[in-house]
């Protein structure tokens, strides 16, 4: 274009190339050998540690009574033969079905709740309190209610789940809304985009990063909660989840049973956050710059 | 140089925006704090004019109301159109990447889908910026965000962009380089531009007319018609003449509000 020739001088592209260059971080993969010592050698580390001092307890007969401290072995025994009779997958599915469902409730629910209590005055002023207030009632506490109300089934199981993880969902959607730097919201006025155009572009993507950590709270509430009902509503008919093999365990006085069934709730519950939280909230937080590679 | 989605100035138009006695006043402590008083400014099709004063001076306010953003208490606006606005913050959205912004831009101004990417692409070589389309912005240099920022303004088409102060958190060097940008683009647009600063000598670097507003409350203190031809450098002698003629008239104002 020839107006460009007369109205710039000649070497602003060359030196704007060459700023671009300089100010452009550089970035490029974590090599592997570097993650593998990072992160995955001391979580290990500290595995072998407790094993270490489990075993030696029982080896130097410091703990000496089975019915208290079962030893490693017998634990891995009580894995082994689960899975040999094909109960484990059972177990393990019972609970996660209940959970992820009861979870993707509490998201339906708390969702639009949480955008109601934060755009609307009215009902943040009316609601908003007991809301984060219910953030700090243990959930367990709606477990009698909702088996009066619900008897001993699944919906009861569902509505403990949702009592616990939808004031988080609704809380962690708020303090997103909130955060929300005013500068979009001008930016995206002048755009045109007001109203639900607004909130739909500008509005919910911004808010993502709260509305994750809400999420992740939400989901560790809901798994506390459902396995609180679990131990305390006992039914034949309501299949056997992980807080049931738990109580079993207990009845029958086998405490390698108690301790499989403590170790699958805890390793089902940070399986979920690690194979789903977690990548999720990196992902959101990388994609904004607001993760820096330590 | 693809420029043919880019508005021309419509000759039939008198004035790309039209300030007749403007003024605003927001409650404050001792009752309404008046924050510009009687404003009238016209700025012409394809003019280029920046709007100079101290701290104080209602710049940004100025500019809202331009934007339409907020409404005067008294007086009337009138646009071709609604503006673009360029902030100081570049005012991206850090979960789109530079190319996704601009489409952003074009989808909410009612651009079909299937044009949107190839109007991105062309606006990002207009900021010479070729191949950033998927470039996320916390990847960007400052200098690189706001020609991301200048090619999202464009892209809403309106024929008068205002800038505030959009250049002032960017180092010595790549401030030089986006002057030169922005006045190569806008000889090649054609667009009208209202540009807040407060610094004289990027003002006269950029404008073909400065008006220089008084502080507290904001008033027409002055006008300079700036006929340098461009390109201009900002260490050019007619450019220092001329900001430090300005930059007087400026102290003088400055120095009213310590008397009392």
């Amino acid at each position: 274009m020839a107006s460009t020739e007369t109205t710039t001088a000649p070497e602003t592209g060359s030196v704007e190339a060459g700023l671009d260059a300089l100010e452009t971080a550089q970035s490029g993969r974590t090599p592997f050998r570097k993650t593998f010592v990072d992160k995955i050698v001391p979580p290990i580390t500290a595995i072998v540690v407790v094993l270490v001092v489990w075993q030696g307890l029982i080896s130097l007969k410091i703990v000496d009574d089975p019915t208290k401290l079962p030893s490693p072995s017998a634990v891995w025994d009580a894995f082994r033969n689960d899975w040999l009779q094909g109960k484990l997958l059972g177990y393990i599915w019972t609970s996660v079905s209940r959970g992820l469902l009861g979870f993707g409730f509490a998201l339906l629910i708390g969702t639009p709740l949480g955008l109601l209590v934060g755009r609307v005055r009215f009902v943040r002023a009316a609601i908003g309190p007991i809301l984060s207030g219910l953030q700090s009632l243990p959930s367990v506490a709606w477990v009698p209610p909702a088996v009066v109300w619900f008897g001993l089934n699944n919906s009861m199981m569902y509505a403990v789940i949702l009592l616990g993880a939808v004031p988080s969902i609704a809380n962690g959607l708020v303090s997103g809304v909130d955060q929300v730097p005013p500068l979009f919201l001008r930016a995206g006025r002048t755009m045109g985009a007001t109203g639900l155009k607004g909130t739909w572009h500008i509005t919910l993507p911004a808010a993502l990063p709260g509305y994750v950590a809400g999420m992740k709270q939400g989901w560790a509430f809901s798994w506390r909660s459902l396995m609180a009902a679990e131990i305390i509503a006992q039914f034949p008919d309501l299949g056997v989840g992980l807080g049931q093999l738990l109580e079993n365990g207990r009845t029958a006085s086998d405490m390698a049973m108690v301790f499989e069934a403590i170790l699958l709730i805890l390793f089902v519950g940070i399986a979920i956050d690690l194979l789903i939280f977690s990548p999720l909230e990196r992902w959101v937080l990388r994609s904004r710059g607001l993760l820096v590679k330590s | 140089m693809a420029t043919t989605t880019l508005t021309k100035a419509d000759p039939s138009v008198e004035y790309a925006a039209r300030l007749e006695h403007v003024s605003k006043s927001y409650p404050g402590p001792g009752g309404q704090q008046l924050v510009l008083d009687d404003i009238s400014l016209d700025v012409a099709p394809g003019e280029f004019v920046t709007l100079l004063g101290a701290s104080g001076c209602g710049k940004s306010t100025l500019l809202n109301l331009v934007a339409g953003l907020d409404r005067p208490t008294a007086g009337s606006i009138s646009t071709d159109g609604r503006p673009a606005l360029m902030f100081q913050e570049h005012a991206l959205l850090p979960w789109l990447s530079a190319g996704k912004n601009i489409e952003l831009a074009l989808k909410l101004r009612g651009v079909p889908k299937p044009e949107r990417r190839g109007k991105a692409e062309e606006l990002l070589e207009l900021v010479r910026l070729k191949g950033a389309h998927g470039k996320r912005v916390h990847e960007l240099s400052g200098g690189m965000r706001q020609r991301v920022a200048m090619a999202r303004a464009l892209a809403q088409e309106s024929s008068l962009l205002l800038m505030d102060e959009p250049f002032a958190a960017l180092d010595a060097i790549t401030r030089d380089v986006l002057h030169d940008e922005l006045t190569r683009i806008w000889a090649e647009t054609g667009l009208s531009v209202l540009f807040v600063t407060h610094n004289v000598r990027e003002a006269v670097r950029l404008a073909q007319r400065v008006v220089l507003l008084s502080s507290r409350p904001g008033r027409v203190a002055r006008e300079w018609e700036v006929d340098i031809p461009q390109p201009r450098r900002i260490e050019d002698a007619p450019v220092a003449e001329l900001s430090l003629e300005i930059t007087e008239v400026l102290r003088g104002e400055i120095r009213r509000h310590g008397q009392h």
